[in-house]
């Protein structure tokens, strides 16, 4: 038998429900706005950990170290030596002195070993920190650093020399390459407009414009899920992991000319880094 | 007409094509490039970098196939679906339904002896209940019920689970029997989660 007041409380828990729990389709609008808005609340650059490496990038970048005892000061990432200002709105791109069309972190690891002489194996080692845990990794502090020095300007791909034409093409054939148990390529994800992996949308990325503008301007993330400042060698390991490929070689070539690929399909977009993610 | 259109068709991609698109890919420095990229890779994690031959020719083109191509796949594919020896192609949906949730398995850092699943949520729509799905397949809602429940749709449905390619070649669907990745009680499972009159897939 039921109660005047329990009737009443009973009708409000059914008019409840029907209001949030109508059909699945209002369910997963409700979801994708409840990510919207966390996404919208962890978007402050004041309260971004990922600039705590930019600090920390800065100091390794002028700090003496390696046999020579020298900074990373007189480094060229592209642009003359020690300019950093500018210099990942044009990378990968193309370099005289290796004869190699190189990205940030292949370029660092020339520098410590030209420049400072310093031992890499343990700078690789230390390729990605772990996740939520104290951060260790120097390439994660030093690309943090140099990525949020082109803050504001637009990702310009190079792609006038012969050898980063040829990159830009292999990185497309890699794009859509197909393999592994679960034949996957990048294509099978990111190849159309408007899809999503359970909830979470995907960026079309072989085709130019915003989603891919918007996708590689964020890059380096602070990713909140992992505690940690990840960047895009992070992001492609971790894409090939799901893929139920083997471990991707950091600073590999291959990495280098999918990024060539996608920075062309983003040309264009505004970096704001480090940005905050998931 | 026909000829007219794909001739305009053309046209129009040809001027929209930017100048980099027209250089031809050295398909050796690929190779060399993704060999490269998987140096350290030993033992079944080498053989994973190594194309079949449909993996080759979707890649090639793209998952878009010309006919002559598209036929050899399918009849490739057809001949490799090894349908269950005694016949019977369902097995249970609740099984079924923790396999299409689950997305463990087969990546390097999974504990050895995880079991596969079958992650169908990922791409598909499978039932009311869940609604964290993804969109890259179509909707499978009530999948068996327009399909009247008929045995004969659900052993087509196994095969096609065992191997999207003996239907679509080119599918962005992993072949799931062809590679062992899950195994004959697995796809039982997950076609009856598609086929069982009680299954919340077709409620």
């Amino acid at each position: 038998m039921l109660t005047e007041k329990g009737g009443l409380a009973l009708a409000a828990a059914a008019l409840a429900f029907a209001i949030t729990a109508q059909t699945p389709a209002f369910a997963q609008d409700q979801s994708e706005k409840e990510i919207e808005r966390y996404r919208a609340m962890i978007s402050d650059p004041f309260s971004n950990p990922g600039f705590l490496n930019v600090d920390r990038g800065e100091e390794l970048w002028k700090k003496p170290r390696g046999k020579k005892n020298v900074s990373l000061e007189t480094c060229d990432l592209g642009e003359g030596p020690g300019k950093v200002d500018g210099a990942y709105a044009k990378l990968p791109r193309f370099f005289k002195d290796t004869g190699k069309v190189m990205d940030l972190e292949q370029r660092l690891l020339h520098c410590m070993k030209t420049i400072q002489d310093l031992e890499t194996k343990d700078i690789v080692k230390r390729k990605f920190s772990p996740s939520n845990r104290a951060s260790n990794s120097d390439m994660e502090d030093l690309v943090g650093f140099i990525a949020n020095k082109s803050n504001g300007m637009k990702i310009s791909q190079p792609l006038s020399h012969p050898e980063e034409k040829k990159m830009f093409k292999i990185g497309e054939a890699l794009f859509y390459k197909r393999s592994a148990t679960n034949d996957f390529s990048c294509a099978t994800c990111h190849g159309e407009p408007g899809k999503r992996i359970r909830l979470q949308g995907l960026p079309q990325l072989n085709k130019p414009g915003p989603d891919a503008q918007l996708t590689q301007a964020t890059w380096p993330t602070y990713r909140v899920s992992q505690g940690q400042l990840r960047t895009v060698q992070h992001r492609i390991w971790d894409c090939y992991r799901q893929m139920r490929m083997p471990r991707v070689e950091y600073a590999s070539d291959g990495v280098t000319a999918l990024n060539v690929y996608l920075n062309k399909m983003a040309e264009g977009g505004e970096l704001a880094v480090p940005s905050i993610k998931r | 007409m026909r000829i007219l259109t794909i001739a305009a068709a053309s046209l129009l991609a040809f001027a929209t094509l930017p100048a980099y698109a027209e250089d031809k890919v050295d398909q050796a420095a690929v190779e060399a490039v993704y060999k490269d990229m998987f140096r350290n890779a030993k033992d079944v994690w080498a053989q994973r970098v190594v194309q079949d031959e449909t993996q080759k020719v979707c890649s090639q083109y793209r998952n878009d196939l010309p006919q002559a191509e598209f036929n050899k796949v399918l009849a490739r594919e057809k001949a490799n679906v090894k349908m269950p020896a005694d016949g019977n192609v369902m097995g249970d949906w609740k099984a079924g339904e923790k396999l299409a949730q689950s997305g463990f398995g087969g990546r390097f850092n999974d504990k050895p002896g995880t079991i596969n699943g079958g992650n169908c949520y990922a791409c598909h729509q499978l039932t009311k209940q869940e609604v964290s799905y993804g969109t890259l397949g179509p909707s499978l809602l009530e999948y068996g019920k327009v399909r009247n429940f008929d045995p004969k749709e659900a052993a087509a449905t196994y095969a096609k689970i065992y191997n999207p390619q003996s239907v679509l070649p080119c599918s962005n669907m992993p072949r799931f029997g062809h590679h062992q990745f899950l195994s004959e009680q697995q796809i039982k499972d997950v076609v009856a989660l598609l086929f069982a009159k009680d299954s919340p897939v077709n409620k």
